[in-house]
């Protein structure tokens, strides 16, 4: 029993990494109709981002500690979140009357070609990503280990989650997103300028991403310029399991598939461990072929 | 393609590989290679495009039954060692049909649960079976796991690889141009439409799937006794990916265009190579893929509709 809690929390560490990844997924589908491939390139950015960004923020606050961590992850977000409208206004926005299908291999397109990019500047070899987080004693709860890094990824994402919630159900802007995802004729027609919408749409996913490769970084501190390849699949995998375009439903689907994971590479066989999501979403599919939260979709004539 | 010209295509591009593989000793290893992979990336373009251009499914784990069709035929070869000319080709013709059964087979299983999916929702479990295929392969020690799988024989030549190609291009010509393949493009335009007008859309979506894996198959087959070496990691995903871009870049239902865009797209990253081997482009090789991947955006941004598609083609899903 204390060994399916320890591997429950460290599923939930990284269901809620694979959560934030997937929140930017869904937000794109819900309101563009398409897969943003490149997502998770956008992921292994933030990371670097971090990664750069470390040493100079060492020079003005102390690091590790809590405030730099936490600087050193805002301003990884706000570079991601710029580079997320950058990619839409010059790769995608052009395309936006075309065939879905144009826009996913331009995504697919755009996603070669961070990766590529970034073996090229960053070099292929794995990076060691610096401690940014104070490290605290691993805490012991009645025989269950609590690593503080995974404390951490669990409290940002779910204030992350918070914020996102708040931003989407309160905010003008969020109404705008929510009336976009809904009908864009109709909400361009009230007023709604859809371009800002969708541009706000990538810098907030983007924004998540950066975050998720932070937590990353620092619970698996090598990073790589293929590392968001893996992830990126499987949170996808994760928002349409919960029902593309459904917020709950991607932070729902990223903990089930973290969980999952986890629990068989920890009682089945690790090697094993990368075909779980697919044969997870596979089956879930069967059955509930909208996604768990998902609306099914009435296609009329 | 026009029907009426298929049958004297066919014939004609059997000859004509032939022919060229009769000087196939005189053409060094590199360019050999080479034109191998044009040959199996148009078997695998124009398969793909009877499923995603023709029928409108949006498959991603095409790689998965290349996959199974190379590890099937290659396991089948190894069991013989030193064999004559004709025993030798009999007995790689047999291995190449065996892995595309076996690819079938798969595309059956992926085919049928499948069904009740559309869109984006199938492309990813397609992707999600192509994974799970690899994963499964790295997991058999039978055929080398993770490590890999030696094949004996390089039995791959250009009459096996154009001939083959020559008769996936035939069969998904002459199956759309038929009354019976009608049926798929019925279920491209509209499924609704095409269900009410009494067409079996179960039915035609399996069989694209199937005889698509079929062709896959073979292909992978081919590309076993190339390589002669195959691990599980070079059908990923990416993989699949490069052939569904092969098949929008030539213009989905247009299976010149995919033709054409099969060579480009093979031709482009070994142009690139050279290119980076002639004095002062040096640069070229280290950012080979980036030009590559870059090409691929500007490519759709200016010519969505696909590379090689002049005339108005009615809006795919």
């Amino acid at each position: 029993m204390t060994e399916f809690l320890q591997q429950l929390i460290n599923g939930l560490a990284l269901g809620s990494i694979l959560a934030l990844i997937a929140l930017g997924y869904t937000m794109v589908y819900g309101i563009l109709r398409f897969i943003n491939f490149a997502h998770g390139d956008v992921f292994m950015l933030g990371a670097f981002a971090g990664y750069y960004l470390a040493p100079k923020i060492a020079a003005v606050l102390p690091l590790p500690s809590i405030a730099g961590a936490l600087v050193v992850m805002g301003i990884s977000m706000a570079v991601c979140a710029a580079l997320g409208v950058i990619i839409e206004r010059f790769a995608y926005r052009p395309l936006r009357k075309q065939p879905k299908l144009t826009v996913l291999i331009t995504a697919i397109g755009v996603s070669l070609f961070l990766e590529y990019a970034g073996q090229f500047v960053f070099g292929a070899a794995p990076k060691k990503f610096p401690a940014i987080l104070p490290a605290l004693p691993v805490t012991h709860l009645g025989g269950l280990s609590f690593n503080s890094n995974q404390i951490v990824v669990i409290a940002v994402t779910i204030f992350l989650l918070l914020a996102l919630r708040f931003i989407v159900l309160k905010t003008k802007i969020g109404t705008a997103m929510r009336a976009v995802s809904f009908n864009p004729e109709a909400a361009a027609l009230m007023g709604v300028n859809t371009d800002i919408v969708i541009s706000f749409t990538f810098a907030l996913g983007s924004a998540l991403a950066a975050a998720a490769g932070i937590l990353w970084a620092i619970n698996y501190p090598a990073i790589d310029p293929l590392m968001g390849i893996l992830p990126g699949i499987k949170a996808f995998v994760a928002a349409v399991l919960g029902g593309i375009g459904n917020l709950p439903g991607a932070a729902l689907g990223g903990v089930i598939i973290g969980v999952t994971e986890t629990l068989v590479s920890g009682y089945i066989s690790s090697t094993y461990r990368d075909a779980i999501a697919f044969a997870v979403l596979i089956l879930i599919m069967l059955v509930k072929p909208s996604g768990l939260l998902g609306k099914k979709e009435i296609e009329k004539v | 393609m026009n029907f009426r010209h298929a049958k004297t295509f066919l014939l004609g591009a059997l000859a004509l590989s032939f022919l060229i593989s009769l000087f196939g000793g005189q053409i060094s290893s590199y360019p050999l290679f080479v034109s191998y992979n044009i040959g199996i990336s148009i078997i695998m373009a124009v398969s793909l495009n009877l499923i995603n251009g023709y029928t409108g499914q949006f498959s991603l784990g095409h790689a998965g039954f290349m996959a199974v069709g190379a590890y099937t035929s290659a396991v089948i070869t190894n069991q013989f060692g030193g064999l004559n000319v004709v025993l030798a080709n009999g007995i790689f013709l047999a291995a190449l049909l065996a892995g595309g059964l076996a690819a079938a087979v798969a595309g059956l299983l992926v085919g049928i649960p499948t069904l009740r999916l559309r869109g984006d929702y199938l492309a990813i479990v397609t992707l999600g079976f192509g994974e799970i295929i690899r994963v499964i392969l790295q997991n058999m020690n039978a055929v080398g796991g993770a490590r890999g799988l030696s094949v004996a024989h390089s039995w791959t030549n250009l009459f096996w690889t154009f001939g083959f190609a020559a008769v996936t291009v035939y069969v998904v010509a002459a199956l759309v141009n038929s009354t019976y393949g009608r049926g798929f493009i019925a279920v491209h335009d509209d499924e609704i439409a095409a269900e009410a007008m009494g067409i079996n859309t179960t039915k035609y979506k399996v069989t694209a799937f199937v005889i698509g894996a079929f062709f896959a198959g073979i292909a992978g087959g081919l590309y076993a006794h190339s390589t002669q070496f195959l691990t599980p990691g070079g059908f990923g995903f990416m993989q699949s990916i490069t052939f569904v871009v092969m098949v929008i870049l030539g213009g989905m239902g247009n299976t010149v265009g995919v033709i054409l865009s099969a060579i480009l797209l093979t031709l482009l990253p070994e142009g690139l190579r050279v290119l980076a081997g002639v004095n002062h482009l040096g640069w070229i090789g280290n950012t080979r893929m980036i030009i590559y991947s870059l090409l691929l955006i500007v490519l759709m941004l200016t010519r969505p509709q696909g590379l090689f598609s002049f005339k108005k083609s009615p809006a795919p899903k």
